[in-house]
């Protein structure tokens, strides 16, 4: 199955989903923190934090927001071109003692969880860390897992799974590619 | 990029893109965790063969904020002072598994030979080599005026900015490296020496402005930042080879004092290299004044070293799996 997976509906609502599922397992907002991963990791997190601030208004989704760059914790640096480093942007309110959902948009050997893992641990200790993905394409090669998914893509290795977003392309929308039949 | 030797080949994009990677790693030097894993396990020399304190502990830092093992290599009571040739010097090197050297000589063209030579293969930093380059210094210099005086920095150069370097620009390699740098990056740049210290050919270049008072300068242009340099007094002393009659009517030529930084602009800021000679080429009230960016130039000179390490040791050595 290639083309386009999700549609700018399916991604909608189950970012919805997502959030309600943040609310429920953390018993409100008052200690939660989104770090999106760049690049899609970061509207996508944005995203979720307008949600959760349409649910509870008393979450403030700007001031709860931010971005974790992991360019420079990644495992991989040696085997790839020169990557250019993205921004870090914590809240101001900090990530001590915060419950932090990390945002990123698939999920896929858990490398990158695992670098956001060492970044977090720089920058402060939170009480705890979870993980939101708009989709999981499996073939990991790391024990991580994600707490909050928004589809199960089952793929093959050769595959490619892009996620478009209005934030940094042009439309919102998932498509698988790639693939020997 | 594969070596940093200078700044006059450099393209605008690779300046840009080492600004840009300075900003994000000036940023993770305010955390309580400074000290980065990127370079874990890589192994960076430093080599010099001339005095230097500051550049050496600041490309120290760098290396050792993001996990890269640190060897000091100086001249000073080692081989190299025993005579040992420069070939044989980086072969030693290359057997020790240096993944970067930071170069720093007294003769110019020394960083260019071993990067050239095929005696090593690892990365070369250019720290300073004789009266030529200073590529780091050129870029920090740049990234704290970028930082200070363009909005919205990011991506961006320093356009239309207007920018005097004041001093002996005949024997600086920060000069050297600072004009060739700010006309890449789109700078206007004015010199400001007594004939004797401004190098053969430049007062006839249309892309520089060249003045032979601070006061001449003053008076023809706004600018936006004042690069003092020091006067090396190494190299100005010396009956007969005197390139001004004394160090007093430099001061009263050229010296920044209350009275002329009064006459800049008010957003203008005022840089200096280090070490300072108070007094002589800047006052003490200027260099002290809120205006003086001095202090942070050395902190961002540690996270320019950063991100010139970043981009020359982080890249695939290894073809992709």
């Amino acid at each position: 199955m290639t083309g386009t997976i999700l549609g700018a509906p399916d991604i909608g609502r189950a970012l919805t989903r997502i959030a309600h599922e943040i609310l429920e397992r953390n018993e409100g907002p008052e200690h939660l923190v989104l770090l999106g991963i760049p690049t899609r990791g970061v509207p996508l997190a944005h995203r979720l934090a307008q949600r959760l601030a349409e649910v509870e208004p008393s979450f403030d989704a700007a001031a709860r927001c931010g971005a974790l760059d992991i360019t420079m914790y990644r495992d991989d640096l040696r085997k790839q071109p020169t990557r250019s480093i993205g921004p870090t942007t914590l809240p101001k309110v900090g990530i001590d003692d915060a419950t932090v959902v990390l945002v990123d948009d698939v999920l896929h050997t858990g490398r990158t969880i695992r670098a956001a893992l060492d970044a977090i641990k720089d920058e402060g200790r939170p009480k705890a860390v979870q993980l939101a993905v708009l989709v999981d394409r499996g073939h990991r090669e790391l024990p991580i897992r994600a707490d909050y998914v928004g589809k199960n893509i089952p793929t093959s290795r050769s595959e490619r799974v892009d996620v478009h977003l209005g934030e940094t392309d042009d439309e919102d929308a998932v498509i698988l590619s790639g693939g020997r039949s | 990029m594969k070596h940093l030797l200078g700044t006059q080949d450099m393209t605008r994009e690779d300046a840009t893109l080492i600004l840009d990677t300075t900003a994000q790693m000036a940023a993770t030097q305010d955390r309580e965790i400074r000290k980065l894993p990127t370079l874990r396990g890589r192994t960076v020399v430093n080599l010099f063969f001339e005095d230097s304190t500051r550049t050496r502990i600041s490309f120290e830092a760098a290396a050792k904020r993001l996990s890269a093992d640190v060897i000091n290599f100086s001249a000073k009571g080692s081989s190299l002072s025993k005579g040992e040739s420069l070939k044989d010097t980086a072969l030693t090197l290359q057997a020790m598994g240096a993944d970067a050297v930071v170069i720093r000589h007294w003769a110019s063209g020394a960083a260019d030979r071993l990067a050239q030579s095929g005696w090593m293969h690892g990365a070369v930093l250019n720290a300073g080599d004789g009266t030529h380059q200073h590529p780091t210094q050129a870029l920090l210099d740049a990234f704290t005026m970028r930082r200070h005086l363009v909005t919205e920095p990011d991506g961006r150069g320093l356009d239309g900015l207007t920018v005097a370097i004041v001093g002996d620009v005949l024997h600086s390699r920060v000069a050297g490296s600072n004009i060739a740098l700010l006309k890449t990056l789109g700078a206007n740049v004015v010199v400001v020496a007594p004939p004797t210290l401004i190098p053969f050919g430049m007062a006839a270049r249309e892309d520089i402005s060249v003045h032979y008072t601070l006061d001449s300068a003053l008076e023809a242009h706004d600018f936006d930042a004042i690069m003092m340099l020091r006067v090396q007094r190494e190299r100005m002393t010396g009956g007969g080879s005197g390139f001004f009659p004394s160090p007093e009517e430099y001061t009263r030529l050229f010296g920044l004092d209350r009275a002329r930084m009064d006459r800049m602009p008010e957003h203008a800021i005022i840089l200096h290299p280090g070490p300072m000679n108070r007094g002589l080429e800047i006052s003490a009230e200027a260099a002290d004044s809120p205006r003086s960016v001095i202090v942070e130039q050395v902190s961002n000179g540690v996270a320019v070293r950063m991100a010139a390490l970043y981009l020359l040791l982080s890249g695939e050595e290894a073809p992709n799996d």
